[in-house]
């Protein structure tokens, strides 16, 4: 751990995951305060043709409000955005959000890599980023930049998941700061508000 | 052609993409200075990539010397992913509430805006085909790309792309099979020319451009999200100006008129479905 860690750096929270970590993030949210500091904004991947059912499940378990954003709309501490269905979330300034329905990156729209590499340009050092479980290796390029601009890197262990291709991608092309199971990720973020 | 590695990291700053959107609005008069900067950053990253060019400066450069390569350009940055009825929900929507609205009137206009590569156009020839109206419409479709304005109008497509149109027409309540409107050939789906022989495909730019014309229902859809708020307003404005009163404006399914300036001269028909239709001028 670094001695230097400081949590007010930290202007955004960006989650990474595969469908397959539903249940991850669910607990995550169950976790999270209401009036919790930072805005969470979260890439899963999901199926393109279902709009609906995503937010509203992981709604059951979250004490923020649990958002799909629009175009532009505004990025919100104690918040908990996920991208819509069938497109890429960018984080286009500190203040807002942008979509797009460019190319699959990675297979997958929305793509994580999207979403971290957009947060890495817009904020800088100010981004924490988890990537969990998953089956692809999206994500990896992402938590690079975040890592190269300065921004903080927790990795899910890879030994504590179920479908580990994804954290160990992104372990086998950049230094991160964390490598953590489950508990301790949720622990670590409770400890950031 | 230099050999790079799929993830090699290119830094681009602001100050570079001002430079690009500043030599192609002066050299060829398409302003990209209005897009949004996160999205448009990756496709000039990934035209750099594509064709192995180590910088900006470089790009700039190839694209001031060469007026084929900016065709390539304008091809690689524009976004054409899109597809046949994309949100069958929203067709649907189209095929029971506004359909009936534009039965109502001898003939209507439509306008696609930004159409790319037409999958749009025929979908909704498809509907209007379906309920008796097709030859009440009089259709323009735009673009401000020359490449997919003819692709559009050849009304051709990759066969890989037939399961999703299939399984997205089958979700539109439709009253016939999509096999009825297309052929097969040589790897490709070939619609019937009916379906597109009645519509204008022209070249309009939103950034640029001005109204031509004005329409009964205008599509706008996954075409905002590239521009920022200054842009986006110029376009709500000029959208605005090509509707009659009682108009219709389909924007995609997340994109919003709630930071637009003008946003109370609309009002919502369908929040879900993302239709608004003009109640002042």
């Amino acid at each position: 751990m670094s001695g230097s860690f400081n949590k007010e750096q930290y202007h955004v929270l960006v989650i990474g995951g595969s469908a397959g970590s539903f249940p991850s993030v669910s607990r995550i949210l169950e976790h999270l305060p209401n009036d919790y500091r930072l805005p969470v904004v979260m890439c899963l991947h999901r199926l393109r043709d279902k709009r609906e059912g995503f937010k509203e499940a992981l709604e059951i378990k979250s004490k923020m409000p649990v958002c799909e954003p629009n175009d532009k709309d505004l990025i919100l501490p104690a918040h908990v955005y996920i991208a819509p269905a069938n497109y890429h979330l960018l984080i286009e300034t500190p203040h807002f959000f942008a979509l797009a329905t460019t190319e699959l990156v990675q297979y997958s729209r929305p793509s994580i890599d999207v979403l971290f590499e957009s947060a890495a340009d817009a904020l800088k050092s100010n981004v924490l980023a988890v990537l969990l479980s998953g089956a692809n290796r999206d994500g990896a390029l992402g938590m690079k930049r975040i890592h190269v601009k300065g921004g903080y890197t927790v990795v899910q262990d890879p030994a504590t998941c179920s479908m580990n291709t994804m954290p160990q991608a992104a372990l086998d092309l950049t230094p991160v700061d964390r490598i953590l199971d489950l508990d301790r990720i949720i622990e670590f973020l409770i400890d950031l508000h | 052609m230099f050999n790079l590695p799929s993830e090699y990291d290119i830094e681009i700053e602001l100050d570079d993409l001002n430079k690009l959107t500043d030599a192609v609005l002066t050299k060829y008069g398409y302003d990209f200075g209005n897009y949004a900067m996160s999205s448009f950053k990756r496709r000039i990253i990934m035209v750099l990539k594509k064709h192995g060019i180590k910088t900006v400066e470089l790009l700039i450069q190839k694209i001031l010397h060469d007026s084929q390569f900016f065709e390539q350009f304008i091809l690689d940055i524009t976004v054409n992913t899109t597809e046949l009825f994309r949100d069958p929900s929203f067709f649907r929507y189209l095929r029971e509430k506004i359909i009936p609205v534009l039965n109502t009137r001898p003939e209507f206009n439509i306008w696609h805006a930004a159409c790319s590569s037409g999958e749009e156009v025929i979908s909704m020839s498809i509907l209007l085909h379906e309920e008796g109206l097709l030859s009440r419409a009089k259709v323009y479709a735009t673009d401000i790309n020359h490449a997919v304005l003819k692709r559009a109008a050849e009304a051709r497509y990759p066969l890989r792309n037939l399961e999703l149109f299939k399984q997205n027409y089958e979700l539109t309540m439709p009253k016939g099979k999509l096999e009825d409107y297309y052929i097969v050939k040589d790897n490709e789906i070939y619609f019937d020319p009916a379906l597109v022989s009645h519509v204008k495909f022209k070249h309009h730019d939103l950034a640029v451009d001005h109204h031509f014309f004005k329409f009964d229902f205008i599509f706008c859809r996954n075409v905002l999200i590239y521009f920022n708020q200054d842009l986006q307003n110029r376009v709500f404005e000029l959208l605005h100006n090509s509707l009659f009163l009682g108009g219709f404006l389909a924007l995609g399914a997340k994109e919003s008129m709630v930071w637009c300036r003008i946003s109370d001269k609309f009002e919502v028909v369908n929040e879900i479905e993302k239709v608004y239709k003009k109640i002042k001028l």
